[in-house]
């Protein structure tokens, strides 16, 4: 097909809670949508085909990866990314039980962790470990070895924040 | 090497009439992609030949899992993760509920339709097996019509099916007054997420007096399609489970099956580890009170 037989999509969808519209070939990735037209990096490119989950993102609350997604596919839906987990700047528990417990390392798979156990805790607020470790196993890390992002999402499901944890994170949200 | 993602088109109709219809009109150009974890990869690693796709993503009536008289129907849209919190699937078909539960993970399952499992013809996928010994029939549709026929009739060969360019799966149907009361299915892989199977087994059978009343023995990434193990299960029906008859249907089952060498495994230890399956799977027969 000629450039200019090129037929480009216009994609409206909500990411992050805002409306967000591009004007893409229909095929083109979701991940490369949010990184190249939206500039939001946090999603990552690991493997590309499925297998290390640092592409994940929530589609209408639903854990995907997202190079895998159509972006046609993605009309009219709502993406969540890690960018929209910390709202207004003020990390959300989860991110904070990460940072405290050395659930980050290098950060490549970071984000996409953070979107898996936020997947896992909006429907199973207190998961056992075997139900964190299965939440979490389409996402590869090769520095923690696992553990402590396994605690963090544990800490994050059964640690409730402390009080000067909530008021700071109200004052920033303010 | 990436593709260049402009070279290629897609459309959403949004309904099964629709397209069926575009399918219909130019036969063969138009590939359906429903929740591309197959298809995207391909595309990722720019090794996607079709240009031209057909999204069924959102189209509720193929995604339906439905209970009519005998029939349990799982439209093939419906995804892993739809298969896996169906109460009726986990009660009546648990093994079906198994199979979903380790293909990929969570994110490939939220995505990954049984329909595309099926059509994509792997012969190490984690379905077919489950839905051989259940057996199940799949049914056909396109502008014309519909058909219907037994699974195991599905494929013919090396990811060839019998399916025509205009047609889609529309659904499995699984018979639920055929179950038997020992169900068995095993996956050994690498790993327990994310792994494609070096050799799977799936089994059910009922006794009575001590024999072998009914068998059925289906496996994955042991024969160029998903398949029956006909030879074995003839060297088990009628029989009681000796040692001597459970080494024949050892036997049997390492002459009928034909691995092959690749990157996940070799053809000797799939061989033996099946049939290490198979007695696995005997083991539990003959523990049945029946």
């Amino acid at each position: 097909m000629s450039a200019a037989k090129m037929q480009l999509a216009e994609i409206r969808f909500k990411v992050n809670g805002v409306e967000r519209s591009v004007s893409v070939p229909p095929m083109k990735r979701l991940l490369d949508v949010l990184r190249e037209d939206l500039e939001l990096t946090g999603a990552k490119e690991g493997c590309g085909e499925g297998e290390c989950g640092s592409c994940s993102v929530l589609l209408d609350g639903v854990l995907v990866n997202s190079c895998l997604v159509p972006v046609l596919q993605v009309c009219g839906c709502e993406v969540l990314t890690v960018e929209g987990l910390a709202a207004n700047g003020a990390l959300a528990h989860l991110q904070k039980t990460f940072l405290e417990l050395g659930g980050t390392q290098c950060g490549i798979c970071t984000p996409g962790m953070m979107l898996a156990a936020e997947a896992l805790l909006r429907k199973n607020t207190h998961p056992k470990l075997d139900e964190i470790r299965e939440g979490l196993a389409g996402n590869l890390c090769r520095c923690t070895g696992y553990m402590r992002i396994i605690d963090a999402v544990w800490h994050a499901a059964h640690a409730p924040l402390l009080a000067e944890e909530q008021a700071e994170i109200d004052a920033v949200r303010k | 090497m990436r593709s260049n993602v402009s070279e290629y088109e897609l459309v959403a109709p949004g309904s099964l009439s629709a397209v069926l219809m575009l399918l219909a009109a130019e036969p063969g150009v138009w590939t359906p992609i429903a929740g591309g974890t197959e298809l995207m990869v391909a595309l990722g690693a720019g090794r996607l030949a079709q240009r031209k796709l057909v999204s069924l993503w959102g189209i509720d009536e193929l995604r339906r899992i439905t209970e009519s008289g005998d029939w349990l129907s799982i439209g093939a849209g419906a995804t892993f993760t739809d298969i896996r919190q169906d109460a009726v699937v986990a009660k009546e078909f648990p093994l079906l509920a198994r199979a979903a539960s380790w293909t990929g993970a969570i994110a490939n399952q939220n995505r990954g339709t049984l329909g595309g499992n099926i059509v994509n013809a792997s012969p190490a996928a984690d379905s077919p097996p489950v839905l051989l010994v259940y057996e199940a029939e799949i049914e056909l549709v396109s502008a014309q019509g519909a058909r219907r026929m037994p699974y195991s009739e599905f494929h013919l060969g090396y990811k060839r099916t019998v399916m025509k360019p205009q047609e889609l799966v529309k659904a499995v149907h699984l018979p639920r007054s055929r179950r038997l009361p020992v169900e068995y299915l095993r996956k050994v892989g690498t790993r327990n997420a994310l792994a494609i199977s070096k050799v799977a087994l799936a089994c059910t059978g009922a006794m009575q007096s001590g024999k072998v009343i009914a068998v059925r023995i289906a496996a994955a990434s042991l024969r160029e399609t998903p398949a029956r193990l006909s030879a074995t299960e003839a060297a088990l029906q009628g029989h009681t489970l000796t040692v001597e008859r459970i080494q024949a249907a050892r036997a049997a089952l390492l002459q009928e099956v034909k691995p092959i060498d690749d990157i996940r495994s070799t053809a000797n230890y799939r061989a033996h580890v099946a049939a290490n399956l198979l007695e696995e799977f005997l083991e539990q027969m003959a523990a049945c009170e029946g």
